[in-house]
């Protein structure tokens, strides 16, 4: 997964979205856990400015 | 590493962590509040209306400072807009009243936190919850402008939003489903057309599970937003979108400049099944203790802060912090002002994400017409048997 640090807002829509706890918000930095991630999507769709891509998200 | 001891941490100084820090320390206990941002209420992620009728609960002086503008009332447009519902400001509930400056109105709230003698520190995230043997929590580790050091409490207050991960690191589960999550998007914009005294809700497809806000700031500069719900939401980026089409479509919006872009999320859920554990409790968003129907936490962020901070003081009193001490102390009282409320708009809130436009057009066209001098379930449903009577049968169970 990626997070396009040129569209991120540092908003924590995401990390509050993921069901398993996988992203933690930094300061400026979104760190994704991603053994522990499920692949469910959430953050990716809830991100108001599209920021989060995954290869796997069609 | 540096080792601090306090009776309170407060993790997170939103409107909550900055309640629960003043209440409680004006209780004569030793408070820190900390805040991950060098920028106390900024960058805002709201909104940023809110109504009166809370703030003498939570001893808030109304300050010229950070009220942008008061508004008369709300209106609710249905998706042809050909008419709306008004709602005066003392009947709208939590929908109006102020719309304030958040950052200003944040730091003021510190500022009180600090004045009754809580500690603050900024620029200082919590990065991991202490926990004893028996895995109870019993402080956090602290990157303390840069220096990471241990801070040690008797009491632990999670005041950290929406993200909530001092929830998360106690084991409480707060986890949100996505048909209750809404996604948000807002421009702060200037040079609209607009009229001041009324903040204006938009529903409909414009933005499914959630609607569309125009809360004003001054004669011609509104926030202008959107929550999609979650389960609504296919692509990346699509509440932007829903949000520029909408503004595509209303020259009065169009023709203004963008000169502030927020993001953020809420949650639209019941209350959770738990809001505490050994010697920790949740406030406000990390909470859950969103109104489902408004999206607003302002108030429930203030109120459950100083009910924490009560129980805070309670717990310290007769060394007793266990779960079940909290439960009974906050999270009960926090169930008695906030669970039947938050039950009903949560209900409301689904049925209302159900209705097609074209249902909506009508209920709305139906209740416009009465003399909203009370809202009562009873005055709304009589007006909408009279004009569309084969409506009532599809939302009598919400009314």
């Amino acid at each position: 997964m990626e997070v396009d640090t040129s569209k991120c807002n540092y908003c924590g829509a995401c990390v509050g979205s993921c069901p398993v706890n996988c992203m933690y918000l930094d300061e400026t930095r979104i760190i994704i856990d991603e053994k522990a991630c499920t692949k469910c999507g959430f953050c990716i769709r809830v991100c108001p400015m599209g920021a989060i891509s995954a290869e796997w998200f069609k | 590493m540096k080792t601090y001891n306090y009776d309170v941490l407060v993790i997170g100084a939103g409107p909550g962590g900055s309640s629960a820090a003043r209440f409680a320390a004006r209780k004569g206990l030793k408070v820190l509040l900390i805040e991950k941002r060098p920028d106390i209420g900024s960058p805002v992620r709201c909104g940023e209306g809110i109504s009166k009728n809370w703030l003498p609960e939570v001893e808030i002086e109304p300050q010229k400072l950070w009220i942008a503008n008061e508004v008369e009332g709300a209106r609710i447009y249905p998706p042809d807009e050909k008419t709306f519902i008004k709602l005066s400001a003392a009947k709208a509930g939590n929908e109006v009243g102020y719309i304030i400056e958040r950052d200003k109105f944040d730091k003021y709230l510190a500022a009180l936190a600090a004045r009754e003698g809580a500690e603050i520190w900024v620029k200082s995230p919590a990065i991991s919850l202490i926990k004893d043997k028996d895995g109870k929590v019993i402080g956090a580790k602290v990157r303390k402008m840069g220096e990471i050091v241990e801070v040690m409490a008797k009491i632990i207050i999670g005041a950290d939003g929406f993200e909530s991960q001092v929830g998360r690191w106690a084991k409480i589960n707060t986890m949100v489903k996505d048909r209750d999550i809404v996604s948000c998007i807002e421009y702060r914009m200037v040079g609209i057309d607009l009229n001041k005294d009324f903040t204006d809700f938009y529903l409909g497809s414009c933005a499914p599970g959630g609607y569309v806000w125009v809360f004003p700031k001054g004669k011609d500069e509104a926030n202008v937003g959107i929550g999609v719900a979650l389960n609504k939401l296919k692509n990346p980026g699509e509440v932007k979108k829903y949000l520029d089409d909408f503004i595509e479509k209303h020259p009065g919006l169009k023709k203004g400049q963008i000169i502030n872009l927020i993001t953020g999320a809420v949650s639209t859920c019941q209350m959770p099944q738990s809001i505490v554990t050994d010697n920790v409790m949740l406030v406000g968003d990390s909470a859950r203790l969103i109104d489902p129907i408004t999206g607003g936490g302002i108030s429930n962020a203030c109120i459950s802060g100083k009910i924490a901070a009560e129980a805070a003081y309670e717990s310290i009193k007769s060394g007793n912090s266990s779960k079940e001490f909290l439960k009974e102390h906050y999270e009960k009282k926090v169930r008695e002002k906030f669970e039947r409320k938050n039950l009903r708009n949560w209900f409301a809130k689904e049925k209302l994400s159900m209705l097609s436009d074209e249902t909506l057009n009508k209920l709305v066209d139906a209740i416009s017409e009465v003399e909203l001098t009370s809202i009562s379930v009873k005055s709304l449903l009589d007006a909408v048997q009279k004009k569309y009577p084969e409506l009532v049968k599809e939302f009598e169970d919400l009314l």
